[in-house]
């Protein structure tokens, strides 16, 4: 394909001459944290959903991995990928229709979206281990 | 670059004229992502336990069960949609690009058939 028109044209330049800031990190969260669940996440749901449909042998096995210390690292940092991508998912769909575009307003949000992200983390697991 | 010309076009160059279309579907499965996502969120809170009797038996029950067929439709075409971004951002060569999208798109559609029918064997009662 078209490699002629491609090749040598200008890039824009990249991360390490901008001066970071929190709405630098929250949009490289969301992407970070959306392709993590995509594999990660999804492979697990897989396993899950076909542990459950092969029988109580093959659901041993997804349990007795998952309560190992490696497996709760693996839930409790896809629970907190989930709720990160959501709270800046939401922060997408309000720039979406335009809105919080003013410098403190957005600074505020890009802050606010790990931290809640981390807050709901650790709300959920309090739900399941509490209850 | 292309200037709206129809050889422009075939040659690859300038827009393909579906972003929009891409940008909407990943809006409108990001929705049912939330959706369906928190009601996962919610019932592994309600489960009495995680034993296999009591998860087997919960996600047979029919609202369960479409609600998961839809959990895993709508989160593995967002995270196909999300996935073909971040290869168009960092895969640069023309041929290694579309062989990864060429993958992602077999790897989402086998992930999703896949799910979908784990679900319904179990709710079809293959160990009831």
């Amino acid at each position: 394909m078209a490699t002629a028109g491609t090749r040598n044209r200008p890039l824009s330049p990249h991360l390490q001459i901008w001066r970071w800031g929190p709405h630098m990190l929250v949009s490289i969260l969301h992407r970070v944290t959306g392709n993590g669940m995509a594999i990660a996440g999804l492979g697990l749901l897989l396993w899950w959903l076909g542990a459950l449909a092969s029988g109580p042998a093959a659901y041993a096995t997804f349990t007795w991995a998952l309560t190992t210390p490696i497996g709760y690292i693996v839930m409790v940092g896809i629970t907190w990928a989930f709720f990160t991508h959501l709270m800046s998912g939401l922060r997408h769909f309000v720039m979406d229709v335009g809105g919080g575009y003013e410098l403190k307003t957005n600074k505020t949000w890009s802050v606010l979206c790990p931290v809640l992200g981390v807050v709901l983390t650790a709300a959920f697991w309090a739900l399941l281990l509490l209850r | 670059m292309g200037n709206g010309t129809s050889i422009g076009r075939v040659r690859g160059l300038g827009s393909a004229k579906s972003g929009t279309h891409h940008w909407l579907l990943q809006r409108f499965t990001a929705i049912g992502n939330l959706l369906t996502v928190l009601w996962l969120a919610v019932s592994l809170v309600l489960l009495p336990d995680y034993s296999y009797t009591a998860v087997a038996e919960w996600l047979a029950r029919p609202v369960p069960a479409v609600l998961m067929i839809l959990l895993v439709v709508s989160t593995f075409w967002h995270a196909r949609l999300g996935m073909q971004v971040m290869l168009e951002d960092y895969v640069h060569d023309h041929a290694n690009k579309f062989a990864c999208i060429a993958a992602l798109n077999l790897v989402a559609f086998a992930g999703a058939a896949f799910g979908v029918f784990c679900v319904v064997r179990l709710a079809l009662g293959a160990h009831a």
